[in-house]
């Protein structure tokens, strides 16, 4: 095929016996001792940042690789404290960091902000486009206004916060997580759900939670409908506890409280874990 | 039609996948030979007066109010052994035999918690290896 490059056999990879494991089956190797004690709290990797080192960015005039690197330049030289100036609404800014860092945005943000983030505690004082926070594993997102629709898509781990209100699909496919929308939330949020939590302060549009796997959805307001095996819920002791934690820390927690809160799950109706009934067998046999 | 009713069985005891490794219980798992769901609540909230000195250690120095990331984390059980699953390996990271393992599960997942940072913090996980081996930038 054109432009296809064959990878050279003699690959790093190679040299380090990367490819000698039989792929039959299942396998199980050694690769850690739990008394190993040179382990830290970071990444092996990672650099050792300082929160008390400070730094700004003025993102005007810049594009968003130049924005992105320079992010990186300072977090190699230990700086833990990072303010960017001017965001000017570009996509994809602040992607991919993989280390604790304070990280303040100083406007709006464009498509796919903060994206593939693993650890760091961010605020934006502005807007934000589509997909923000997408494939998050780690870390805490705070925004100020309002958000575009595929907020925290496909989300894996830490807190994704809104304090204003998001469009449509949000947390689509979120694999765990928790996604807190101050104000209301668009059609079909929680589509695909797998596990985590979603907080929905407001109402939520058409078909929330649709066909979602497992996870929990509190929303506060009315949904204009429920989706397919979205079905209401108790709200527990540990619910409510764990409610009242979460908008606290983030100042969304309501004046009346969260007595009004709904508490929505999946009703297990589609887990599919057989390829097919008996009876189909016999149709395809 | 395939998978419209769900014909699971509930957890009902923490000790459960470790005595019964292929843990089927319903008709319709005996029929299929699979358990079907987690082997572990998925939706249980942390017991934050739990905490171990390692975590709030952790939590401290990425500066966190919480456990973040780690609500999601359980311990869960793989062939009749507990284990933790790594999504940085996509695999089951089996718990130590030396480990001991306290008798409920919200105090299980504070050791499966502290166990998965200690392992992917450390020089030997395997990500290392692959970040060394097929890194670009």
């Amino acid at each position: 095929m054109a432009g296809v490059v064959t990878a050279k056999k003699e690959h790093l990879s190679h040299d380090m016996g990367m490819h000698t494991e039989g792929l039959r089956g299942r396998t199980q190797q050694r690769f850690f001792d739990i008394t190993e004690t040179d382990v830290g709290y970071g990444y092996p990797d990672a650099p050792d940042v300082d929160f008390n080192k400070r730094a700004e960015i003025d993102c005007e005039g810049l594009e968003t690789r130049q924005i992105n690197n320079q992010l990186r330049d300072l977090i190699k030289r230990g700086v833990g404290t990072i303010v960017l100036k001017n965001p000017g609404s570009k996509h994809s800014i602040a992607v991919g960091i993989l280390n604790r860092l304070n990280l303040y945005i100083e406007g709006s943000c464009g498509y796919f902000a903060c994206g593939l983030l693993d650890g760091p505690n961010v605020r934006i004082k502005g807007r934000v486009g589509w997909a923000c926070g997408e494939n998050m594993l780690a870390g805490t997102i705070l925004i100020e206004k309002n958000a575009g629709s595929q907020f925290g898509a496909a989300i894996r781990g830490g807190d994704l916060v809104c304090r204003g209100s998001v469009g449509a699909r949000t947390g689509i496919d979120q694999k765990g997580g928790t996604i807190i929308v101050g104000g209301d939330t668009g059609s079909f949020s929680g589509f695909m759900m797998q596990r985590g939590r979603m907080v929905i302060c407001g109402n939520a549009g058409k078909n929330l939670g649709d066909s979602m796997y497992d996870g929990t959805i509190y929303l506060g307001g009315e949904a204009r409908s429920l989706g397919v095996d979205a079905i209401p819920a108790e709200m527990n002791d540990g619910d409510r506890q764990w409610l009242t934690r979460k908008l606290k820390m983030y100042d969304l927690y309501p004046k009346g409280g969260i007595g009004h809160f709904k508490k929505i799950v999946a009703g297990k109706q589609l887990w599919n874990y057989d390829n097919l009934e008996p009876g189909e067998k016999k149709l395809v046999l | 039609m395939a998978g419209t009713s769900y014909k699971g069985s509930e957890i009902k005891s923490v000790d459960q996948f470790i005595k019964d490794k292929a843990g089927l219980d319903s008709a319709r798992e005996k029929e299929i030979g699979q358990h079907i769901g987690y082997r572990y609540d998925v939706n249980l909230l942390p017991d934050y007066s739990r905490l171990t000195p390692f975590l709030k250690g952790y939590l401290e120095y990425m500066g966190w109010d919480d456990l973040n990331w780690l609500e999601d984390v359980h311990m869960g059980y793989e062939e009749g052994e507990p284990a933790i699953f790594d999504r940085n390996v996509n695999g089951w990271v089996r718990i130590p035999k030396n480990v001991k393992l306290p008798n409920n599960q919200q105090d299980r997942d504070m050791v499966a918690r502290e166990l998965l940072i200690k392992f992917q913090m450390s020089p030997n996980h395997p990500m290392v290896q692959l970040n060394k081996a097929y890194r670009k930038f």
